[in-house]
C-alpha cells in the first residue's frame, strides 16, 4: 500500500454519493414528467415499471404493500379448480375427478373422493370431494402443467395470511373460467383453441362414416 | 479455450487383476474393487493414474441382494471422465470398508455422511461421528428398512388420496407420540448418563500441541447454532489460544430433512421441485444437474432450443448467486447491509426472469426431462438481452469499484484464510473454492456438458487461495457467465423444448448414474440408481456447500478468531445443501 491509504474507500463512497444522487435525479425527473405527462414515480403502474425496468437508477425499492409489483403471467401460487357456468347459473366443475393431479403432487397433499352412481356403482366425473392442504402444498405447479381437462390452474392471488391451517375444500377451491381468463389470458387462448380442434377433430372422425 | 482431454480406454481389471473387476451388472459401469485392498487401489489411481480428486463418496443398500455398496467417483484436476469404482459388503453389522480418508482427505465427511445416514463403517477414519443427525440418534435413516415417523407407503403416490380420498390432517394421521419408535430399553422420561457432545469435544481436542513459552490455557468455544453469521442455523466449536484458532469443527444438520430418503419415496419427476430447496438460491442449476443425471439413464437429450435455455438460466443463476455471495461476504466483513443491497439489486431483476418464464423468483421447477417445462414468454428475451448487454456489465463494474480497492477489505482479505492448490485439491473443494486456489478446473470445461462445449468462455481462475481472491474470483465468473449469455442471446434457435411427450410417469431403465454440473457453488453431482421402477431405488445430492466446508477446518487453523466468519463467508454455503 504504497500510494495513498484510504483512496480505494473514497472511490467505494463515490459509489453509493452517485447512488444517492441518482435516487434524488429520478426523483426530480419524475416530478417534471408529472407536472408535463402526469406520470406519477410512486404509486402508479407506469412508475412501478419503470422501477423494474433496466432502466432503473437509484434506489427502487417497491414500497409494498401500497405498492403491488405486477406479477407475469405464469406466476403460481396455490391451485384452484375452474368451473362452468352451466345454463342455470350453476357450477359445473371442469374436473373429472380423475386423479392425475393427486398422483403427481410431489408432497401429497390433494386429496379426492370421486363420485359413484349409487345405481350402477360406476364412477361419475365429478368429485364428491376435493381438499388440497394448502399449508403443504409446496407451490410446484405440476398439478396444473399435467391436468389433462385444463380444470386446476395456479392463481395469481398470495395474500393467504391466516392465523390457522389452511385447508381448502372444492367450494374454496372453485373459481370460474372468466376468473382464470383475466389472470393466464394467453395460456387460456391457446387451451380453448386446442380444444375447439380436437372437438373438430372428433366431429370430422364422427361425420366419416355417413359421409 | 482448452481443448478437452483425450478420452484414454482405462482397463483397470488388465491392470489391477487381482483387486478389481469390471462392475457388469447391466445399465452400471466402473470397477468392483475387493474391499481389502481399497487403500492400495486409491493410493495407484491417485499417484500412478493421475486420479487427484475425488469428486463423490456415498452408499447404497442393495437390501434385496443382501449387500451394501459404497460407490467412489473420482477425476483428474486436468479435465476428462472420471473413474467410478465400489466396493461391496455384506449387508451385515458392522458394516465395514476401509477409510479413504489418509488417501483423499475431501472423504472425511461424505464418509462421516454414509456412516450416519446408512451405518457403513470406515475403518482407519480419524473422526467418525454422525454428522448430519445428531450423536445419540438410533438407527440409520437412508436404509432401505429404515422408516421415518411420519411413514405412510413406501412409494407415492399413496393409495390414500385417491379414489376415496377423505382427507385427513397430516398431524392427526400420525401424531406425536404415537409414531416414535425407541431403541430396545430406552425410556424418554429417564435421563442418560450419555453424553452426545462428548466425541465432539474429544475429536477437537486433537490438534498438535506446539510448545511456546508462556503458559497459556485454551479455551473451547461454541460459536450457533444460527450466528456463524447466519447463512443459516450452523454451528462452529472450536479451541482457542487467545484469538488464534487451534482446530476447528463444524456442526451441522440443524436443517436436515433427510432429503435424500424423500427423494427415494417420490417418482422421479416429483423430486424436481424437491431440488429446487437444496440450495434455494440456485434452483435452476439444481434442476439442471437432476436432469442430466435422470436424461443419461434415459438416453435423451433435449432439443437445441431447450439446451439454448438451460444454459442461460443457469448462468443467471450463477449470477444472481454471486452477487449474493459477494454481499453477504461484505456482511461477515462488517460492511453491514449496504455493498448487499447494491448486489441485490440486479438479483432482483435476473429473479423478475426467472418469475416470469418458470412462475417462481427462486423455487423456479423449471426443467424436465428432454427438456424445459414452458417455452420462453414474449418478452423475455428482450429482457434478458437489456440486462446481459447494458445493464449488468455497467452494474458489475460498479460493485467492483465499490469493493474491490477498499483498504479495508484488502487488508482483511488479502493472505487470510489461505487454501494452498494441493489442499484445494486434496479435500475436494470444489467452484470458485477450488478455482480461486489456482486450480483451473471447471465442469463445463473439464467434461462438458449440454452445450458448453461450443460456447466462447474462459474458466476464472486466481492464484493466491486468500478470502480476496475468493470474492474477486466471483467478479470474474459474473463476466464470464455474461459473456456466455450473450451468446445464448445471439445464437437462440428455434425449435421445439421438449425432446420426448411431457408425461407425469417417465420410464427410466435400470441402472446408475452420474449427472453433474458446475453450480454457482461449485460441482453439484446427482447419483441416481434405478431399478426400472417409479422412483429412484438411490438418489444421492453430491452438495458443494457440504463437501467444501471439510477444508473449513484447515483454512482456519492459525487465523484469529475474527476471521473465521469472513473465512465462511467467502467459501458461500447454503444449509439447505449442506444439511438436505
Ligand atoms: S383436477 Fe384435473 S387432474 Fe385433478 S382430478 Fe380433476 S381432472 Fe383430474
Ligand atoms: S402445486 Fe404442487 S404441491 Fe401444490 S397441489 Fe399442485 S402438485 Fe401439489
Amino acid at each position: 500500500m504504497s500510494e495513498m491509504y484510504g483512496k480505494g474507500i473514497l472511490k467505494g463512497l463515490g459509489v453509493t454519493l452517485k447512488r444517492f444522487w441518482d435516487t434524488y435525479w429520478e426523483d426530480a425527473i419524475w416530478l417534471f414528467r408529472q407536472v408535463t405527462r402526469g406520470e406519477r414515480r410512486y404509486r402508479s403502474p407506469e412508475g412501478i415499471a419503470h422501477r423494474a425496468s433496466k432502466n432503473t437508477r437509484g434506489i427502487f425499492t417497491v414500497q409494498y404493500p401500497e405498492e403491488k409489483l405486477p406479477v407475469p403471467e405464469e406466476f403460481r401460487f396455490v391451485p384452484f379448480l375452474v368451473y362452468e357456468e352451466g345454463p342455470n347459473g350453476e357450477k359445473v366443475m371442469r374436473c373429472t375427478s380423475c386423479g392425475i393431479c393427486s398422483r403427481v403432487c410431489p408432497p401429497q397433499c390433494i386429496w379426492i373422493v370421486r363420485t359413484t352412481d349409487p345405481e350402477t356403482g360406476r364412477p361419475i366425473p365429478d368429485p364428491a370431494e376435493f381438499y388440497i392442504d394448502v399449508d403443504i402444498c409446496m407451490n410446484c405447479g405440476l398439478c396444473a402443467e399435467f391436468c389433462p381437462f385444463d380444470a386446476i390452474k395456479m392463481d395469481h392471488d398470495y395474500e393467504l395470511a391466516s392465523f390457522g391451517r389452511s385447508v381448502y375444500d372444492k367450494e374454496k377451491l372453485a373459481k370460474p373460467v372468466a376468473y382464470y381468463e383475466s389472470i393466464r389470458p394467453l395460456n387460456a387462448a391457446r387451451e380453448n383453441a386446442a380444444r375447439a380442434a380436437k372437438e373438430a377433430a372428433r366431429f370430422a372422425t364422427s361425420a366419416k362414416p355417413e359421409a | 479455450m482448452t481443448a478437452p482431454a483425450p478420452v484414454e480406454t482405462l482397463d483397470l481389471a488388465a491392470r489391477f487383476p487381482d483387486w478389481v473387476t469390471a462392475d457388469a451388472r447391466p445399465g452400471y459401469s466402473g470397477w468392483i474393487v475387493e474391499k481389502d485392498k481399497l487403500p492400495d487401489f486409491a493410493r495407484a489411481l491417485r499417484d500412478d493414474l493421475g486420479y487427484d480428486y475425488l469428486s463423490s463418496v456415498t452408499g447404497v443398500d442393495y437390501l434385496p441382494e443382501g449387500k451394501m455398496e459404497v460407490v467412489y467417483h473420482a477425476y483428474k484436476t486436468t479435465g476428462g471422465p472420471g473413474v467410478v469404482f465400489k466396493v461391496q459388503v455384506a449387508r451385515q453389522d458392522p458394516v465395514e470398508v476401509p477409510s479413504l480418508v489418509s488417501i483423499y482427505p475431501g472423504a472425511e465427511f461424505q464418509e462421516r455422511e454414509a456412516w450416519d445416514l446408512l451405518g457403513i463403517k470406515f475403518t482407519g477414519h480419524p473422526d467418525l461421528r454422525r454428522i448430519l443427525m445428531w450423536e445419540d440418534f438410533a438407527g440409520h435413516p437412508l436404509r432401505k428398512d429404515w422408516r421415518e415417523p411420519y411413514f405412510e407407503e413406501e412409494f407415492k403416490p399413496f393409495k390414500s388420496r385417491w379414489p376415496e380420498g377423505k382427507f385427513q390432517m397430516a398431524e392427526d394421521k400420525a401424531r406425536l407420540g404415537d409414531n416414535l419408535s425407541f431403541p430396545a430399553g430406552f425410556d424418554p422420561q429417564k435421563k442418560t448418563d450419555f453424553d452426545p457432545e462428548k466425541a465432539l469435544y474429544e475429536a477437537l481436542r486433537q490438534y498438535q500441541k506446539t510448545e511456546s513459552g508462556l503458559e497459556t490455557e485454551h479455551l473451547l468455544v461454541n460459536i450457533g447454532p444460527h450466528h456463524p453469521s447466519t447463512h443459516g442455523v450452523f454451528r462452529v466449536a472450536v479451541v482457542l489460544d487467545g484469538e488464534t484458532v487451534l482446530s476447528l469443527k463444524p456442526v451441522m444438520g440443524y436443517l436436515h430433512r433427510n432429503h435424500e430418503k424423500i427423494g427415494e419415496r417420490n417418482t422421479f419427476l416429483m423430486n424436481m421441485p424437491y431440488t429446487d430447496r437444496l440450495d434455494y438460491l440456485t434452483s435452476m442449476s439444481n434442476n439442471f444437474g437432476y436432469a442430466l443425471a435422470v436424461e443419461k439413464l434415459m438416453g435423451i437429450t433435449p432439443p437445441e432450443r431447450a439446451e439454448y435455455i438451460r444454459v442461460m438460466m443457469a448462468e443467471l443463476t450463477r449470477i444472481a448467486n454471486h452477487v449474493w455471495a459477494i454481499g453477504f461476504l461484505l456482511n461477515d466483513l462488517g460492511a453491514y447491509f449496504t455493498p448487499m443491497l447494491y448486489a441485490q439489486e440486479e438479483r432482483e431483476l435476473i429473479l423478475d426472469i426467472f418469475e416470469a418464464v418458470s412462475g417462481s423468483r427462486m423455487m423456479c421447477n423449471y426443467f424436465r426431462f428432454g427438456g424445459v417445462a414452458r417455452d420462453l414468454p414474449d418478452g423475455v428475451l428482450e429482457k434478458v438481452r437489456d440486462l446481459a448487454f447494458e445493464r449488468l456489465p455497467r452494474k458489475v463494474d460498479e460493485l467492483e469499484a465499490l469493493l474491490a480497492d477498499n483498504e479495508i477489505i484488502r487488508s482483511r482479505g488479502i493472505g487470510q484464510g489461505v487454501l494452498t492448490a494441493e489442499d484445494a485439491i486434496r479435500y475436494s473443494a470444489a467452484g470458485p473454492l477450488l478455482r480461486a486456489s489456482g486450480i483451473p478446473y471447471d465442469v463445463r470445461r473439464a467434461e462438458p456438458y449440454s452445450i458448453y462445449d461450443r460456447l466462447e468462455f474462459d474458466v476464472a481462475c486466481r492464484p493466491n487461495g486468500d478470502i480476496y481472491d475468493r470474492m474477486m474470483i466471483r467478479f470474474d465468473e459474473i463476466r464470464q457467465s455474461l459473456r456466455i449469455i450473450q451468446q445464448t442471446v445471439k445464437q437462440m434457435p428455434g425449435g421445439p423444448i421438449m425432446a420426448v411427450k411431457p408425461a407425469y410417469q417417465v420410464r427410466v431403465p435400470p441402472g446408475e448414474a452420474y449427472g453433474r454440473v458446475e453450480g454457482p457453488k461449485g460441482e453439484l453431482g446427482f447419483y441416481i440408481v434405478s431399478t426400472g421402477k417409479s422412483s429412484p431405488w438411490r438418489y444421492h445430492v453430491r452438495a458443494p456447500s457440504f463437501i467444501n466446508l471439510t477444508a473449513f477446518g484447515p483454512m482456519c487453523v492459525g487465523q484469529k478468531i475474527a476471521d473465521l466468519v469472513a473465512i465462511l463467508g467467502s467459501i458461500d454455503i447454503v444449509l439447505g445443501e449442506c444439511d438436505r
